[in-house]
């Protein structure tokens, strides 16, 4: 498990030596997207203002905690990211339209995205630790660049560009192999669950819909209609 | 009858909803602080170890920085246990008023995330106010002659989960339920671990909800239920939790993957048990003060919210 401290715009060179379990710090330009944003880029077809592949090719999945204290005038207080996996049918298209080489957010995604995308493309996706030490991330933030698309998306899901400097730890979750570090740990811990459900009776009724391969998915994502890419 | 001499200011329940509010989103409890130390010692694997030093680490700086422990504040909301001797002057609308009034306060003196927003559209008033925003639930408790705020901030959607037993469901189907939960939200670390476990058995469908969430967020880690079945059930499902080799953030780990689990019962329809989950992530957000009818303040550590009073235990119907 190496540490890495890495200047954005990232490199490929950079980004495809990283392993998962690796801890990463970043400095530069990250810029932020949730749903509301991929939808504002990705369906309805706008194009972001900055040139994202040469100025900030790392994005977070975040809403910052941030206040506007006058017309322009921001202030950040924590910056968190917030469940990715729910992004799998944006994160593949984005990061290959726009050069993104590392998508930081939380708990990882799916394994197949990994190995499907973002091993293709050179990206890595990077987890923020504990999934919540945002007031230790926020004093990493040393600047609001811009905000865009503030009318149209709020505040809060608008396009923050920060400048960010020893922004982390983050530990990388996917690697440019398809290695996915939150699989690796479920499989790992598995066998502890199946167990436990051996010593316990069924529900009396069942829900419509519910499984029985409880441990077969990774995600809750599994049972929403998720693609499976090798299936088609 | 209330003697208007005594009656709190609005402008008191305004402060102390400001200071709970600020308490939640910057002071992990007591408790909880200790309870994360305890863990980030007993952790023996590197990856979750490094993770807990990290959690460690950004509550201590959330407090010192006064900065929200997590950007993810929740949805505004405020639990209310009014004593039966208090009262306040512009009764409760005017209570309600100075908690709208304390939540847009704070939320732009702390940059919290304005967090709540219409379901539909996702107008955002910038405020974390807006329809039914701050939610308030109330309580009352005899022979007291104050009121305590307790402001919960809790987010993410990942964790809940609620299901319709039936009456030949006994206890072990709620250690399944559990086990469902944590499957399901818990392996991924989407619950935030290390959590805090609320289980909420009876009552009507939203009650076991109801119940589960208050037994998540507003009993102290080590707290047991009165009633020894109870009791127990607790330490069997906090052995369960802690006995699937899950650590912070869902890694293989020794730590532990909660802190404890509270349950919370309510005498159900005679056919049916709805049992509700709840597991309140790392970032475990209470802030609690008290308001004496003097209009002077006291923060306090744990909220008056389960007494024996409150689960109506031993209390007549006349």
């Amino acid at each position: 498990m190496a540490t890495h401290r890495l200047s954005i715009p990232l490199t490929e060179e950079a980004v495809r030596e990283l392993r998962i379990g690796d801890i990463v710090y970043l400095d530069g330009k990250i810029h932020t997207g949730r749903g509301i944003y991929y939808d504002h880029v990705l369906t309805k077809g706008n194009k972001p203002p900055i040139d994202l592949a040469t100025e900030s090719n790392v994005q977070i999945h975040c809403a910052p905690a941030a206040v506007e204290d006058a017309p322009g005038k921001y202030r950040v207080s924590s910056v968190q990211a917030t469940a990715s996996f729910r992004y799998w049918k944006w994160v593949p298209d984005y990061i290959e339209q726009f050069g993104i080489r590392a998508v930081i957010g939380k708990a990882g995604m799916d394994k197949w995205v990994y190995e499907e995308s973002f091993a293709k493309n050179g990206t890595v996706f990077l987890t923020t630790v504990g999934y919540g030490v945002a007031a230790l991330y926020g004093r990493a933030i040393k600047n609001v660049d811009a905000v865009y698309w503030k009318e149209e998306l709020g505040l809060p899901e608008a396009l923050w560009i920060f400048d960010v400097e020893n922004l982390g730890p983050f530990i990388v979750d996917g690697d440019c192999t398809g290695a996915s570090l939150a699989a690796q740990e479920i499989e790992k811990i598995n066998p502890n669950f199946a167990a436990a459900y051996e010593k316990l009776p069924d529900f009396t009724l069942k829900r419509i819909g519910e499984i029985d391969d409880t441990l077969e998915h990774e995600v809750i994502v599994g049972r929403m209609g998720c693609p499976d890419p090798k299936a088609e | 009858m209330l003697n208007p001499v005594n009656l709190i200011s609005e402008s008191s329940i305004e402060e102390a909803a400001y200071e709970a509010h600020r308490l939640a989103a910057t002071t992990l409890p007591a408790d909880v602080q200790q309870a994360f130390h305890g863990m980030h010692e007993r952790e023996t694997h590197e990856l979750p170890k490094q993770v807990m030093a990290a959690i460690v680490e950004n509550m201590e700086v959330a407090e010192i920085d006064q900065r929200p422990i997590c950007a993810d504040v929740g949805v505004s909301r405020i639990y209310a246990v009014c004593g039966n001797e208090a009262g306040v002057a512009g009764g409760g609308i005017a209570f309600e008023r100075a908690v709208r009034r304390a939540t847009e306060r704070v939320t732009h003196d702390l940059a919290l995330r304005s967090n709540r927003c219409h379901p539909l559209n996702r107008t955002n008033p910038g405020n974390n106010l807006g329809v039914f925003s701050p939610n308030v639930e109330y309580r009352f408790e005899p022979d007291a002659d104050w009121i305590e705020i307790i402001a919960v901030h809790k987010g993410g959607a990942f964790g809940s989960d609620f299901r319709m037993m039936v009456d030949g469901d006994g206890a072990k189907a709620v250690h399944k339920g559990v086990l469902d939960a944590i499957a399901e939200f818990g392996r991924r670390g989407l619950t935030c671990p290390p959590v805090l476990i609320g289980v909420g058995i009876g009552g009507t469908k939203d009650q076991a909800f109801a119940i589960a969430k208050q037994a998540a967020v507003l009993r102290p880690i080590g707290d047991r239920h009165p009633e020894p079945e109870i009791a127990s059930l607790e330490d069997e499902l906090l052995d369960l939790a802690n006995s699937l080799g899950l650590g912070a953030m869902g890694y293989e780990g020794t730590g532990g993957y909660a802190t404890d689990v509270h349950v919370e019962i309510a005498y159900t329809h005679s056919a049916l048990t709805p049992l509700g989950i709840h597991q309140i992530c790392q970032a475990c957000r209470r802030g609690v003060v008290r308001v004496h009818k003097d209009g002077t303040l006291e923060r306090r550590e744990q909220p008056s919210w389960f007494t024996p009073y409150s689960r109506r235990l031993g209390v007549e119907v006349a």
